[in-house]
């Protein structure tokens, strides 16, 4: 019965190991499971919203009101362009986590830089797409189908751009605090998003842009 | 709330999403995961691309081909950036994957089953809105 | 300079709400003067409004239920009123404020009476329950009680402020965009919810993680008390339906300030996508605010059965069967609106499939209280009485759930009668019943048990007589929401719903006295072992009220109903076990975080409403250096020293073997 000596987290009492089932049978995760599954599911709510967002325009995508369809409007070489920029910066993200984990900092701020250009890249990109769709008539105000395009993909954009500005954040953190537990845990929230983040950029390319031009 | 953060030490048994046990150096060791997953991923982007604007495929076939390679890049981030396995030690969050998974699944295709029968049904706003002229 | 905002926006011209809004404003202000001359502010500020308790915010949340339940009752009086008197006339409230009164006490009822009730309820025993000091995030937790707070305040403002949405309380297009609904009404709505809607998916998120990730030593997922079950399957819907609920509304506001075409008549607009968007939400909604009840009705019933509840595991398969199978039914909602036979069909099985977990539950409180010594205290008067009242309303559901049932039913009072059936006899009564029953443990003393019972038996009475006659008149065709009417037939039932909701106003008087009396005589009603109840589980072994860190040394858990466990073990030893070793404990630091954050949202908000563009980036600008500035710091938590901890854990223990000793069985 030495429940209580672990969970106070002073280490085990070497005379009374616990039974591995009597761990698993109940106890009180670590402060890293914690926030790290906490974000987790914060992050499933994220994508049940991007998932509303996704329906509508799957309702939407023909409803043009006598305007420009998709095939009329995308460029699939920009959108090359911009998912090799957050591929790439996700493995970079990566990067920055590994070195963040073994301590080497300058691997790490390196990383997050990086990281930070090829978000920045795609943020360009995409910002200029909605610039010049506007111009051309073709802005969200056009038809419910164009309304439904720049609420998803803008959306996205916004998720992005805030997740550049917590990046910053982050790199600030560590160059004032060092690697302390809680900001590694940050940081592990961080990767999270910035990886789902390109999972849902995966959708968004596949099933707004490519599956338009084929249409 | 006193933890210890050596989670193994503790015979911690659930990983915190994202984490992954890394024996060794923590850095060269976690680096091939990120490798491995680039490369996929490119390929499927790749593929993706192509299939988008070839006609060598059957043409009706693109978005079931388009939802496929998207589904595998989705499951290539979960696997080799995400770290989620089919271990013991991932369940809870596996779990809550599938579960989000479910919700999005009903949300999208109920929506869309459900429209597609109400747009079908209905006249178009706009002959509606001429009836009340 | 301040956007549309002028002072026609304050209705001078409009007694009803003039009057009404300043009562408010004087009763705010005098309560204000009051704390402010008694010198309480710092008392509060350090105690309670940057608390991240987990039982101060589950109290504040129930308060704010408590006093909006009033002003969401007073539209219902209202409304009754009007209905009673309406026949042939016009009332005395005319159509644009009648529409906002039925369109104020619905959205308050839901958001900001039923949601913060149970968000409360759960926040405050769940910890305590599962043997831990705190939920997973206190911090935010607090942000989300504040943004839940602010998403109140905007409503209320409303009234005396511009005005507030016309549309029901889901804001259905094309009446809600632009065109339509020009004024600022629809955007109070909008922005309170979205504020509020965040702060709710942070209280869904925290309590998630707490239910799956913070047991006490021992604790596994199958000896967990039942009501942390519901909490779970209650904040995963949460989890998983409020961003729905976020979308929708995000792209109704972007029809209406940016000029999209989401839901217009124009340009390819789809109102019926609104309708299946906001039921996707507002379906698994209704399963949040009833889960909760549920889990409190488990634990009152067994309690005062004195006996384990019956059937554990089928309850929580139940439980989380109801979780998924209520993300398949939301159709049923708008079957009226033309998806053809093959999707009712459908979805009208999937609706009268959900009935049947719920049977179980029912079942299996029944083979509980059967053969139990069964006391009938308040609490488990509110059990009974939910018993009988819900599974009539539930049985008017599966009634509607038939499509062809609900083609002539589909918004008439028949419906507006099912769905106050089980959310007051089902959430309302479950949340008084938690109250009751909770009471002592959050105060230190009881609530008078005798005005409870009165209380109970006026709402019961008053529920029924004010809501079978809409039954009666939805059968006969009388549709909802109607400002006037003509049909002779039905002036008899609108009287007779009249004197009902007199009945229930008379109930919530009774709580009110029963409050302030309670107060009054706390002295004589305290609750000196923290056990008042005889309980069973872990809430019951902390003293009342529990300190900070709930539990000196967190308990070792060997079964189900684990407190039980402890008094009969302690009981046959005939004397206590031996004292734990006491360390010192951390906890978290209170923060001012979640009320400022909450402060600048409400500026963001309303500047939102009255389109005041520079406000709104200084509010948002302010709400990011709040967070950047909590982020910023070094000391989380502050320690409690292990003596101290030991004393109150001693004194607790002392407490509890004398009760013991007294209730001693033969070993």
């Amino acid at each position: 019965m030495t429940g209580i000596d672990a969970l106070a987290g002073r280490g085990w009492d070497p005379s009374h190991p616990p039974l591995v089932a009597e761990h698993a049978a109940g106890a009180l995760a670590t402060k890293r499971i914690i926030v790290g599954y906490g974000f987790w599911i914060f992050l499933l709510s994220d994508i049940v919203m991007f998932s509303a967002f996704f329906a509508a325009y799957a309702v939407l995508r023909d409803a043009t009101a006598g305007g420009p369809r998709g095939a009329d409007l995308f460029d699939t070489g920009n959108v090359a362009i911009e998912t090799a920029c957050l591929l790439l910066s996700s493995f970079t993200c990566g990067i920055a986590m590994v070195a963040a984990q073994g301590r080497r900092a300058l691997w790490f701020y390196a990383a997050m830089t990086v990281t930070f250009l090829f978000g920045i890249g795609f943020i360009d990109l995409e910002v200029r797409e909605f610039v010049s769709l506007t111009a051309q008539g073709a802005g969200p105000t056009r038809s419910a189908f164009l309304s439904a395009f720049f609420t998803l993909v803008g959306c996205h954009g916004m998720h992005v751009t805030a997740g550049l500005l917590w990046l910053l954040t982050m790199m600030a953190q560590v160059f004032a605090k060092g690697f302390r537990p809680d900001i590694l845990r940050r940081l592990l929230c961080f990767s999270l998003f910035w990886h789902a983040l390109d999972i849902i950029w995966v959708a968004i390319f596949s099933v707004v842009y490519l599956m338009g031009v084929a249409a | 709330m006193t933890h210890s953060e050596s989670d193994r030490d503790r015979g911690e048994l659930s990983l915190a999403p994202g984490d992954e046990h890394l024996g060794g150096d923590v850095f060269s060791e976690g680096i091939w995961s990120y490798v491995i997953g680039l490369g996929l991923a490119t390929l499927l982007t790749l593929v993706s691309f192509f299939i988008a604007r070839t006609t060598l495929v059957w043409q009706p076939s693109i978005p079931v081909a388009l939802t496929v390679l998207a589904v595998a890049q989705m499951g290539v981030h979960l696997v080799f950036f995400l770290h989620i396995t089919s271990g013991p030690d991932n369940v809870n969050n596996v779990l809550a994957l599938a579960f989000g998974v479910l919700i999005v699944f009903l949300v999208i295709v109920g929506s869309l089953w459900i429209m597609a029968h109400m747009n079908q049904n209905m006249l178009p706003m706009d002959q509606i809105m001429q009836m009340q002229r | 300079m301040f956007g549309k905002l002028t002072w026609d926006a304050i209705p001078f011209d409009q007694p009803i709400p003039l009057f009404a809004g300043a009562v408010v404003v004087l009763v705010i202000i005098g309560v204000l003067v009051w704390i402010a001359l008694k010198g309480w502010m710092p008392y509060l500020w350090r105690e309670w409004i940057t608390s991240v308790d987990h039982k101060r915010i589950g109290i504040m949340y129930t308060v704010l239920a408590m006093v909006m339940l009033l002003r969401g009752f007073s539209d219902a009086i209202m409304m009754r009123a009007q209905q009673a008197v309406a026949f042939r006339s016009d009332g005395y409230l005319p159509p644009e404020h009648y529409n906002q009164i039925f369109s104020a006490h619905g959205t308050l009822m839901i958001f900001f009476v039923a949601m913060p009730f149970v968000i409360g309820l759960m926040n405050f025993v769940v910890p305590l329950q599962l043997g831990v000091r705190d939920v997973a995030f206190p911090t935010l937790n607090s942000v989300g009680f504040w943004f839940t707070a602010t998403g109140a305040l905007l409503v209320n403002i409303s009234l005396v402020v511009g005005e507030f949405a016309r549309t029901g309380w889901l804001p259905y297009p094309p009446l809600s965009e632009l065109a339509y609904s020009p004024g600022v009404g629809v955007d109070y709505y909008l922005w309170s919810l979205e504020i509020s809607g965040a702060g709710t998916l942070l209280a869904g998120v925290n309590l998630v993680t707490t239910v799956l990730k913070m047991h006490a030593p021992g604790m596994t997922y199958m000896r967990m008390p039942m009501f942390c079950w519901t909490t779970l399957a209650s904040n995963l819907l949460i989890v998983a339906a409020f961003p729905i609920l976020t979308a929708t509304l995000a792209m109704l506001l972007l029809d209406r300030y940016l000029g999209f075409h989401f839901f217009t008549n124009e340009a390819g607009g789809n109102v019926m996508m609104f309708m299946n968007l906001i039921w996707a939400w507002g379906h698994p909604e209704v399963y949040i605010l009833i889960l909760p009840a549920f889990g409190i009705f488990s634990e009152v019933v067994s309690t005062f059965s004195h006996k384990p509840l019956f059937g554990y595991r089928s309850m929580v398969a139940a439980t989380m069967a109801i979780c998924v199978i209520s993300f398949t039914v939301w159709l049923h909602h708008f079957f009226t609106m033309g998806a053809g036979a093959d999707v009712n069909a459908i979805f009208g099985i999937a609706s009268m499939i959900i009935a049947v977990p719920t049977g179980v539950k029912i079942f299996n409180w029944l083979f509980t209280m059967y053969g139990g010594r069964v006391t009938f205290t308040a609490p488990m008067l509110w059990s009974v009485g939910f018993m009988v009242t819900f599974v009539i309303g539930g049985i008017t559901g599966v009634l509607l759930a038939e499509p062809p049932a609900d083609f002539v039913l589909h918004n008439s009072l028949f419906l507006v009668a099912h769905f106050h059936n089980v959310i007051i006899g089902g959430v309302l009564f479950g949340a008084f019943a938690g109250y009751n029953y909770w009471f002592p443990k959050a105060f230190g003393f009881r609530l008078h048990d005798g005005l409870g019972k009165v209380a109970f038996w006026c709402w019961l009475v008053g529920f029924y007589v004010a809501f079978v006659p809409l039954y009666a008149v939805g059968l006969d065709g009388m549709t909802r929401r109607m400002q006037h009417y003509d049909v002779a037939a039905w002036r008899p039932w609108m009287l007779a719903a009249a004197v009902g909701a007199l009945i229930i106003l008379a109930g919530i008087v009774v709580q009110v006295v029963q409050l302030a009396l309670s107060i009054r005589d706390r002295a004589a009603l305290r609750d000196e072992t923290g056990d008042p109840w005889d309980g069973r589980s872990l809430e019951w072994s902390t003293p009342s009220p529990p300190p900070a860190f709930n539990f000196a040394v967190l308990p070792q858990v060997d079964g189900p109903d684990a407190y039980w466990r402890m008094k009969q073990q302690a009981r046959q030893q005939a004397k206590p076990d031996a004292e734990p070793r006491y360390e010192e404990i951390e906890m978290p630091r209170n923060s001012p975080t979640g009320f400022i954050c909450a402060f600048f949202a409400t500026f963001m908000g309303f500047a939102l409403i009255w389109h005041i563009w520079w406000l709104v980036a200084l509010a948002a600008a302010g709400a990011y250096a709040t967070f950047v500035v909590f982020a910023w710091r070094d000391r989380a938590e502050y320690l409690i020293p292990a003596e101290v901890a030991a004393a109150i854990d001693r004194a607790n223990r002392r407490v509890r073997g004398a009760l013991l000793g007294a209730t001693r069985t033969a070993p």
